[in-house]
């Protein structure tokens, strides 16, 4: 190409003049939040819960704060944590995003937060629930729950109601043996007797042989946790192998009965009791405008936990906003999200500054049988629960 | 105690069926096809779809999954395989590899990845009591029918026509062909056949070992244990073997449940250093 004197000259004045018109735009210029989320593979159904739910909050509020839209961009990291990373650090370098939100599982999150220290990006967890992943980086902020959070609540419930001993069956893996433990710890403590405790390979074909030793103990309860597509496994062994009958109450935190495949199990689910953070029946009228909207956008899907902790996020990061007055600096937002509380669909919720935890209502629920579909319905409420395990106490 | 024993039973049982078909394959065929648990699925997922979309009884889906997958089997034998049976088993291995990965992404793109679940008749869901021993139904249905099958296949290949004439195809193909057996059909309707019980085992099985896109990755390598355990000469040897890795992971399982995941490999580990060509092998043919 060649350039004469004037057409260089030309060059040059606009090049200025867009130099000059950028921070007039800047008002104008949307945040960016990249959503990094498994949408392909075993976990797909986290990912499509996550992102529907974020895309729902960014339709239902198109400005933030000083009319700054806000972007979401979704990028798939198929639940390998050498992709998350990469992805982190290309929405970071390329995409000068604002946020990083997301998240799936534990190693995902662990495998992001570095990039989110070293960019000063604040990085929010929707859904991974391992409780060490807030201290991974100051900049980690969960808009989920901690495995603790709900399996202590699990092992209060189950003291507090006389199963005087209980088998504990979980998937050998961090999350299992975390629950395991938060169970055992608070049960035992409420006066409870651990019969046996029972780790299940994670690729586990067949749980008869798990199920018939926690049946010969002939326990009070079975406390499960297990990675939620095999929930639904375990549930129709246990029904089969007639456990319900014999007396055993088979119940868990919230993953096993989880809302978005709940219907899918039939009626072996049914009378099994889970501690959670949220259920889709919850009542409140926030959470009710929530089901509907997201089952409107989204060809009728029920939005689970997952969807509610992207929902929660862009929640937070909308708040946030609003309080740095859209100074979208890391630690500004990671400030300003401390201490922030408001109401969630799943009741209200509020980030312990010191923790970057949500403190939070635990609910015990029972699946029961409700205009034809099966539904968490709430029957006991543990308000504002710290995470116990990140708080010092 | 004794219900160990028959959960065991059951889980061989289930074993048994998704693996004959390989073990008709490679030992007669001498075809190393790491697809065949791709043929599990496909089998699987139509009795999903046929039991909880349109409603089929799940009795009359077990011999529908059984001809879908067959009917898919020779449609690919026509397509594919039959290209590949001269060919070193090195290709085939990354031919039929190819095809489980094509398998998977097709699934989890049509079906979503998340686990499928076959609604069982109340029936099949019962619990008796027989001599002192707690049964499941549905277990029991497990066992009859494949028992049934072990016992047919082997009376079929050893005591009809078309046996004899597969065998003869097996061990000397021009021979055969000299001799007016029309090879390729024999082929394909033994691979028809094998990809069928696959489809029946995985539909069968689903509910005890679950059914998502990755199961043919999950479950190659029980397929191929046992048919190395059981040697690749017979029938009865995958039967037998089926069995006692059944029994070993169920009872491993339970007895000793940090090692449970281990048992199934010990056992192989076990019985290879035992006898290195299986337990009904023939030593190497060619």
């Amino acid at each position: 190409m060649q350039l004469n004197r004037r057409g260089l000259l030309g060059l040059s004045a606009s090049a200025a003049a867009f130099a000059i018109g950028t921070p007039r735009g800047r008002a104008a210029d949307p945040v960016k939040v990249g959503l990094i989320l498994p949408m392909t593979g075993p976990f797909q159904s986290t990912g499509r819960q996550v992102d529907a739910a974020a895309r729902l909050y960014v339709q239902q509020n198109p400005a933030a704060t000083q009319g700054r839209p806000v972007e979401i961009i979704t990028r798939d990291d198929a639940g390998v944590p050498d992709t998350t990373r990469r992805l982190a650090q290309e929405f970071v370098v390329n995409e000068k995003v604002s946020v990083l939100a997301g998240f799936g599982l534990t190693p995902l999150a662990l495998a992001a937060a570095p990039i989110a220290t070293r960019a000063k990006v604040p990085l929010i967890v929707t859904s991974a629930a391992t409780a060490s992943i807030t201290q991974a980086s100051p900049f980690v902020v969960r808009a989920s729950s901690t495995i603790a959070q709900t399996a202590s609540i699990a092992g209060d419930w189950a003291a507090r109601n006389k199963m005087g001993k209980v088998v504990t069956l979980v998937s050998d893996y961090g999350p299992g043996i975390d629950g395991e433990a938060w169970f055992n710890k608070r049960y035992t403590a409420g006066g409870g007797t651990i019969a046996a405790s029972l780790r299940v390979p994670l690729q586990n074909p067949d749980f008869a042989p798990f199920l018939q030793k926690a049946r010969d103990e002939s326990p009070d309860g079975l406390f499960v946790f297990v990675p939620s597509g095999m929930g639904a496994a375990v549930m129709r062994q246990f029904t089969e192998r007639g456990m319900g009958q014999s007396g055993i109450k088979l119940f868990g935190t919230g993953d096993l009965t989880d809302d978005d495949i709940l219907n899918g199990m039939g009626d072996p689910a049914l009378g099994i009791i889970t501690s959670h953070f949220y259920s889709a029946a919850h009542d409140s009228a926030v959470n009710h405008a929530f089901v509907d909207a997201f089952g409107k956008a989204n060809g009728g899907l029920r939005p689970n936990f997952m969807a509610v902790g992207g929902y929660d996020a862009m929640g937070m990061i909308y708040r946030a906003l609003e309080k740095t007055g859209g100074n979208t600096d890391g630690e500004a937002m990671v400030d300003a999200i401390r201490g922030l509380s408001f109401e969630s669909p799943r009741g209200p919720i509020a980030v312990d500054p010191a923790t970057r935890e949500l403190t939070q209502n635990v609910y015990m629920r029972k699946v029961e049988k409700r205009d034809g579909q099966l539904w968490n319905i709430e029957f006991e409420t543990f308000p504002a629960v710290k995470d116990p395990a990140n708080t010092k106490a | 105690m004794l219900t160990v024993l028959f959960d065991g039973i059951a889980y061989g049982m289930v074993l048994f069926i998704l693996a004959c078909g390989l073990a008709v394959t490679l030992g007669l065929m001498n075809l190393v096809n790491l697809a065949h648990g791709a043929f599990a699925m496909a089998g699987g997922y139509a009795a999903a779809i046929m039991v909880n979309r349109w409603g089929v009884p799940f009795l009359a889906a077990l011999p529908l999954a059984f001809l879908f997958a067959a009917l898919l089997g020779l449609v690919l034998e026509r397509l594919l395989y039959a290209h590949v049976y001269a060919r070193p088993h090195l290709d085939q291995v990354l031919f039929s590899i190819g095809l489980v990965f094509m398998a998977v992404a097709l699934v989890d793109y049509t079906q979503g990845s998340q686990q499928q679940f076959i609604q069982l008749p109340a029936f099949l869901r019962l619990r008796f009591q027989i001599a002192g021993v707690s049964v499941g139904a549905y277990r029991l249905l497990i066992i009859a029918v494949c028992a049934a099958v072990a016992l047919s296949l082997q009376l079929i290949l050893s005591y009809t026509r078309f046996g004899s004439r597969l065998r003869a195809a097996v061990d000397d193909p021009r021979v055969a062909r000299g001799l007016g057996i029309n090879v390729s059909l024999i082929f394909a309707v033994t691979f028809a056949v094998g990809s069928g019980l696959a489809g029946l085992g995985g539909a069968l099985g689903a509910e005890i070992l679950g059914l998502d896109p990755t199961f043919p990755l999950k479950f190659m390598i029980y397929f191929l244990i046992v048919v190395t355990v059981g040697g690749t000469a017979s029938i009865g040897g995958a039967f037998l073997a089926s069995l006692v890795l059944g029994i070993a992971d169920v009872a491993g399982k339970y007895y000793i449940p940090a090692f449970g995941a281990f048992a199934i490999y010990a056992v192989m580990i076990g019985v290879l250093i035992w006898r290195p060509q299986g337990l009904f092998g023939r030593v190497a043919t060619r």
